[in-house]
């Protein structure tokens, strides 16, 4: 295989997830580090370099078209973007003194989480919800467009939510993935924010969070640019529709066939990791 | 203060506003990474297209692919992968523009708690971008 062909493979892989990342809220992260590692063989830390680029990419790219639709919530992200940018850090910092054998294991268990939250049954929270204390001080309540005009929506469990994004920025630093899933179980199980504005605003903060650990994967050597490149123009592309489909069609059927998917890549990861393979 | 300060609406619309722009900025700090990344994947593919590419083993990138003036020397000086990686620093700098946007438009609106809030996520990603360069 020579650059050419590897660049096109690599790109084709890419787009699709993207597309998946946008449409399941998962990000494309999740799918593209084990894309590379088992697929394409390139070493675990490269594909992390890529992956956390792309994240951008997944985030500020879908983002712009989110924000038009009035789902996302600015300030539920920049609020609880003090925690992930931090949590990154720490997680990239982490990434520095463990074995790539042992990040390997620790990314197939986040996939099979990943799955699991994905293919479980949720709750729509009803609108009768009061708002904690601390969430109305904060102003983190807001509306979101439905079919029958805007509806408001109240915020709870700040506390746990807050804890839940440190660890989902640690993972973000640590695996070079936008942790989108445990961003979502934050903003949806934890504060109880309506499922369509907890997808899009873990979109909207995604990137902000890669940002705060890429710059160290940068001075690192972690990005290759030539496994980057595709990565990052793949997910965009594919990102990009993703965005415009999401408010069209129903993603249940397609979540639990990404579910599948990354449950398959989940116990591959953790089988290489633990045979010392990764 | 009017009785409909108290409900999100109000702020809602400014909010709306406030992330419109913010969409609009982010798409196009993503469309300029994109193309400069799309010129160098196109100076790449001529020069290395037929090369062997290896990824399997790590070795880290040199220098010129790492810091953030020499990535810059590089593009200007048209190499392929410093091209390349000149885009990929614009898209890393994308999410801290909107976080530096965010906190002028919190300002503009006078939501101070909110200027605080962003203002520590804006140190924290130039901490990481610069703090790790040294």
């Amino acid at each position: 295989m020579n650059v050419l062909e590897f660049t096109g493979l690599v790109f084709l892989g890419s787009l699709l997830a993207g597309f998946l990342g946008a449409l399941t809220g998962l990000g494309g992260g999740v799918v593209v580090v084990p894309m590379l590692a088992l697929l394409f063989h390139v070493d675990i830390r490269y594909a992390i370099g890529a992956s956390l680029v792309s994240v951008i990419a997944t985030s500020s790219g879908a983002a712009a078209a989110y924000v038009r639709e009035g789902y996302s919530n600015i300030r539920i992200g920049m609020f609880l973007e003090t925690a992930t940018t931090a949590g990154a850090i720490a997680g990239a910092a982490i990434a520095l003194h463990v074995p790539t054998s042992a990040i390997a294991i620790v990314f197939g268990l986040v996939l099979l989480y990943s799955a699991y939250l994905s293919g479980r049954e949720r709750e729509e929270h009803g609108p009768q919800l009061q708002s904690s204390p601390l969430a109305r001080k904060l102003r983190l309540d807001g509306t979101y467009p439905t079919p029958e005009g805007k509806q408001p929506y109240a915020v709870t469990g700040v506390p746990s939510g807050y804890g839940l994004m440190f660890g989902a920025g640690v993972l973000s630093g640590l695996l070079g993935i936008g942790s989108g899933a445990v961003k979502v179980l934050a903003m949806d199980q934890a504060m109880k924010i309506p499922f369509k504005v907890s997808t899009t605003t873990s979109n909207f903060m995604i990137g902000v969070t890669a940002a705060a650990s890429a710059g160290l994967y940068l001075a690192r050597g972690y990005i290759a640019p030539g496994i980057t490149m595709p990565v990052m123009l793949g997910v965009l592309a594919g990102s990009m529709i993703g965005a415009k489909l999401l408010v069209q069609i129903k993603v249940k059927v397609l979540r639990y066939v990404f579910a599948a998917v990354i449950v398959a890549l989940g116990i591959e990861m953790i089988f290489n990791g633990a045979t010392g393979r990764i | 203060m009017t009785v409909e300060s108290n409900t999100p609406a109000q702020g809602g619309f400014n909010d709306q506003r406030i992330e419109i722009i913010i969409g609009v900025l982010l798409r196009t700090g993503v469309l300029l990474a994109a193309a400069v990344v799309l010129a160098g994947a196109a100076l790449y593919l001529l020069r290395y297209g037929h090369d062997v590419p290896n990824y399997t083993t790590f070795h880290g990138e040199p220098e010129r692919l790492k810091s953030l003036t020499e990535i810059v020397q590089g593009a200007i000086a048209l190499d392929a992968r410093g091209f390349i990686q000149l885009g990929l620093l614009i898209l890393i700098a994308t999410p801290v523009a909107r976080v530096l946007f965010s906190a002028i438009a919190f300002g503009i609106e006078r939501d101070y708690m909110y200027v605080v809030i962003t203002l520590i996520v804006l140190g924290i990603l130039l901490y990481s971008l610069f703090g790790s360069a040294s």
